[in-house]
Parts: structure tokens; sequence; C-alpha cells
């Protein structure tokens, strides 16, 4: 990779997301949401910001996957059904070879298995657009919360406590950090190549005009599923990290939690500006750092302060962080390179280009 | 005789109880410019939309290269080479004109795995070449929905000129372009035609334009095939003049 902007704060984010936990261990699991919230904005942007399908269900796939690992870690080595129902009465402990097995291919699982539930639902979900789309997704993140909710197998709304870390707290602190920074940084520089390929610009094409890409012969129908399995890959592992790391899950306010998380993705990536690949990771930390300040500050007043922050934002800032630094700043940055005068095509462009408009 | 690329027979299409196409036939042939005309509301847009299947059509065949593709899907029938334009130019406006062109790429050989192919070296060679062509590529760098209509226009073009289609249906390609870029648009037309060797299948209202390039001459009014030949025939013909000034 060349020296630029963009891998110097790449490098910059690893070192920072290495020694962050080391400097302030007291903060690690703030530091580890922050991780997921980036994770979280990273995949609502594919969609939303990339693509142009402003989802209000991707909490969906976090949800599928929390469970999907809680299902194949406790299944390996018990009865699931036994485990939930037992679960108040008895105490089931993991070896740690139990526990670490479990969670590695839980996680697997997790990821395997949300995208290919994501095949289905996009199936059935993208001959939706606009804001119809959104309902669509929203819908369907209720309707898995309500589903679980009532399905004793999985523990129904009492939910299901996760197998406990064999270790102590502060190891369990930094592993399950680790974990999520590595997942996330996975992802920063997975979409840092995917953006540079011709899906990158398709994503885009949709995004602007899909009647014209489906006129120009794209495959619009595959682009758009597999960006959705992209998405849904990433959150089912985020949503298995995530349970493990709580240690307790349920669907309502954890799997499928629809008015916190799954809104906070919306808001970081229109905070730090849509359709960038920087976007969401600083819209992620700045929103992050405001709310954990709003409730330590503003207890109680902590969701009119978010609140106040979504109105600001949708009404005087439509266009993110990034958005508004690309509007002042273009030549900033190397995704819209403005001509060089030393470059001998561009000279001859600006030349050409003082010519009178209409001379061949 | 020449091959015909595109060829209708007996094309009806209604929408509700409004009859835009009635029991159109005609030949598009290969390497050609043919050109359509007939007055505002004659069915002649729809008739684009048809052929490259926006909507199905109630009765009559369409082939292309002998292919039936009027049960063929939109994107379908662009990867098979037939192409078309919009009257009202539709481009991708936050992306920059030259991303614009690299995602124009034909996409007959995208597979599973290809669409995820880094932009090669000779297809942003050739986006490069095409944009001067148009004489856009000082403004390649610029999200195309900042370019003026007429621009968009050129830049409609060049990505569709991008996917290398075999036939290419242009919906009023001169509507609304300043008058001195309409030459320079008719010298890039016609050479799109002899140069990269692409049939094209012009809906046009500026006659001068049409006149001037097509070898054969499509009328309709009313949804229905009026009168065809070329350019002198069609300027002579009584019904071609009368559809024209409405006299009935």
């Amino acid at each position: 990779m060349k020296r630029n902007p963009h891998s110097m704060a790449l490098a910059g984010l690893l070192v920072a997301g290495i020694a962050a936990p080391l400097l302030l261990p007291d903060y690690s699991n703030e530091l580890a949401l922050l991780w997921l919230m980036i994770l979280f904005a990273l995949t609502w942007d594919i969609l939303g910001g990339q693509m142009g399908y402003n989802s209000l269900g991707n909490i969906f796939f976090f949800g599928v996957g929390m469970y999907i690992s809680a299902i194949v870690q406790i299944g390996l080595f018990y009865d699931v059904g036994m485990y939930t129902s037992g679960a108040r009465t008895t105490h089931i402990t993991f070896t740690t070879f139990q526990y670490f097995s479990g969670l590695g291919l839980g996680l697997l699982a997790a990821g395997l298995g949300s995208a290919l539930i994501a095949v289905a639902v996009g199936w059935a979900l993208f001959g939706l657009r606009g804001p119809y789309f959104a309902i669509g997704t929203l819908g369907l993140a209720i309707a898995a919360a309500e589903l679980v909710a009532s399905w004793e197998w999985v523990g129904a709304a009492s939910g299901i406590s996760m197998p406990v870390f064999p270790g102590y707290p502060e190891a369990q602190k930094l592993f399950f950090y680790a974990l999520l920074f590595a997942v996330s940084f996975a992802l920063l520089l997975f979409l840092t190549w995917l953006y540079s390929t011709r899906f990158g610009l398709a994503l885009n094409a949709i995004r602007d005009d899909e009647e014209k890409a489906e006129a120009m012969g794209l495959h619009t129908r595959r682009i758009k599923r597999t960006a959705l399995v992209l998405a849904a890959f990433f959150l089912g592992i985020a949503g298995a990290i995530f349970g493990n790391m709580i240690g307790f899950i349920e669907p309502r306010d954890i799997a499928f939690p629809t008015t916190t998380f799954n809104i906070y993705m919306v808001l970081m990536v229109l905070l730090g500006g849509k359709g960038t690949l920087w976007g969401p990771v600083i819209g992620a930390t700045v929103f992050h750092i405001i709310k954990e300040a709003t409730w330590t500050y503003f207890l109680g007043w902590q969701y009119v302060t978010l609140g106040l922050l979504i109105v600001i934002i949708v009404v005087y800032f439509q266009q993110g962080i990034v958005g508004w630094i690309l509007e002042k700043y273009p030549n900033w940055f190397a995704a819209k390179p403005v001509p060089d005068e030393r470059d001998p095509y561009a000279k001859a462009a600006m030349q050409l280009a003082a010519r009178p408009e209409g001379s061949p | 005789m020449t091959q015909a690329v595109i060829e209708l027979k007996g094309v009806s299409k209604a929408f509700g109880g409004v009859v835009a196409n009635h029991n159109v036939s005609l030949t598009v042939p290969r390497g050609r410019i043919t050109g359509l005309i007939g007055p505002n509301g004659s069915g002649k847009s729809t008739l684009f939309s048809s052929i490259v299947g926006y909507h199905p059509i109630d009765a009559g065949s369409i082939l292309f290269n002998g292919r039936e593709i009027s049960r063929l899907s939109v994107p379908e029938i662009a990867r098979l080479g037939l192409l078309r334009t919009f009257q009202s130019t539709r481009i991708y406006g936050k992306m920059s004109c030259l991303e614009n062109l690299l995602i124009s790429e034909t996409q007959r050989e995208v597979g599973i795995f290809t669409m995820f192919a880094h932009r090669r070296k000779e297809v942003i060679d050739r986006a490069e070449g095409l944009l001067s062509f148009v004489g856009l590529y000082p403004k390649r760098f610029l999200p195309a929905g900042s370019l003026s209509f007429g621009q968009q226009k050129l830049l409609e073009f060049a990505m569709a000129l991008m996917n290398e289609p075999e036939a290419l249906l242009l919906d009023e390609p001169t509507a609304g372009i300043n008058p001195t870029l309409i030459n320079g648009l008719i010298d890039r037309l016609k050479r799109a035609n002899l140069d990269f060797g692409i049939t094209l299948f012009i809906i046009e209202h500026n006659m001068h334009v049409v006149m001037s390039m097509a070898s054969k001459i499509y009328c309709l009014a009313h949804g229905e095939l009026l009168a065809e030949g070329d350019a002198l025939s069609i300027q002579q013909d009584k019904r071609v003049i009368e559809a024209y000034l409405g006299a009935h």
C-alpha cells in the first residue's frame, strides 16, 4: 500500500487500538463498546451510505448471530432446552477447552448463519425501495424479537445465561476487547479493499440511480444481496462476541434492541458522513464519547440530549463531519482527487477546458 | 439487403385504456443509423421502453439478433448488447465522471467473483479515452451531477459507448443541448456508428439532425406506424406532414 493519509490513519488506528486498553485499563469495557459502535456504523454504511438503502433493521443480524452462537456454544456440550429451563436452578459449567472451542465455532456459525439468513432476507426485502425498505427491515427486527421472546427452547423472554469465561475478570475484559477490536479493524481493512473494487462502484451506482444501473446491465439484485450478506456476516460475529461479553442474552434489550443500538447505527453514520469510509469511524467515536459523557453528567436527561443531537444532525448537518470536510477541503482525500498541475495529462486537459464549449 | 439487428413484429402496448403502440412492425438494419420520428405522444419512447424490456408487451414479438427478447428483464437485455439512453439524462450524480464510465463497463462477463475485480489500467485508459472523445476529459474528477445538462447527455452517451453495445437506442440525444454543441454531437454519433460499428436507433425531434444521419426513418403517429423510408421520401410524405401539423 502506498504511503497516503488513508494508510497512515489505518496505522494510527491500529496502534491506538492496541495501546488503548493497556493505557486505560479502567475503560476497557467502554473501549470495547466503541469498537462495536464502529462496526455498527461501518456495516450500516455499506447499505445505508454506499448503496443508498436505508435499513432500520440491521440489528436483526446482530441478534441472529448472538442466538446462533449461544445455541452452538451450549448445544455442543448440553441439550439447549434442558440448559435454558434449568438455568435458574442448576449451575452448569464449561471447561476451558469447552468454552474456547465453543466460542470459536459459535463465532464462525454466527457469521455464516447470519449471512445465510441475509440471502433469504435480501430475496424477500429488496423488492422494496425507499421508506418501504426501511419499514420492512424494521418490521423484521421487531418480529424477530417477539418471536424469540416466545420461543421456550432458547429461553424465551427470560433469555440465556452464556457460558462463563474461565479466567479473571481483567483477562475477560481484555479478551473481549481484543476480539471486538480485531473484527472491527478487519472490517475496516476489508471495506477499504471492497470500496476500491468494481463492486464499490456498483454500490454507488445503485445509490445514485438504480434504474440506470439496471439499464446498463448491472446485476443489481446480486449486488444488493451481496452487500446485505457482507453486512450480516460481520454483524452476526459482532452479536456473538457481544453476547459472550455481556454474559447474559435476552431478545428485546440485548439481542434485538431496535430503539438503541439499531438507531445509533444510523445516527453515527449520519453524524460522521454517510457514503464515506472514515465517516462511520469518526461518527461512531464522536457519538460514543457524547453518549458516555451525557450518561455520566446528565443522568436522567441522556435521551433528551440524544434526541436533540438527532434533530440537530438531521436538520442542520446532513452531510456529516467527513462530508463537511470533503466540501471544505476536497483535496485532502485520495478518493476525490483533483487534477495535479504537474501531471501532463491534467495540464493538457485544463488547457482544453479553457477552450470554448463546442469546439471538437 | 442488410441483416436486421432489431426486428419488431406486430408490437402492441396499452396502459389501461390508452393505446401507446398498436401493431408496430419495423426492422433496424445492422451497422446503420435508423431514425424514429413522430409528434409528441405518438408512442416513440414507449416503443423504446418495450424493446429494452421495461414493461411486458401485450402482443407481438421483439427479436434481437434473431432471438426473442420480449420476455427478458432490462439488465438481461442490456447484457446482450442492446442499450438505451434516456430522454431526461440519467447519470450517477454523486460519482465522478470517470467513475461513471468505469462502472459502465460491459457486464456480459461479470460473475460472482469478477464483480470484486480491481479497476484495471486498460479500463481506466478506455474510460479516459471516451471522456476525451466527448470532450469531458478535463472534468473527469468532478461529480457528474455538477455538469450542465448538455454535458450530462454527452457523459451518458460516453457511458453507453463504454458498455460496447451492439445496438444503441438514443432517446432524443440532442434535446436540450446548446445548438453549437449539436453539430459536434452529430459527428460523434456518426463516428460511433462508423468507427465503433454500433447500430444506432434514434428518436429525434430535430429534423435537421435525423435527416442528416439516418439512412432509414420510421414515423409513428397515434401509436401506429405511419410511414417509413429514406430521409427524402419521409420529408415529402403527405401523411407525415399532416401528422406533424395536426391536420386531420
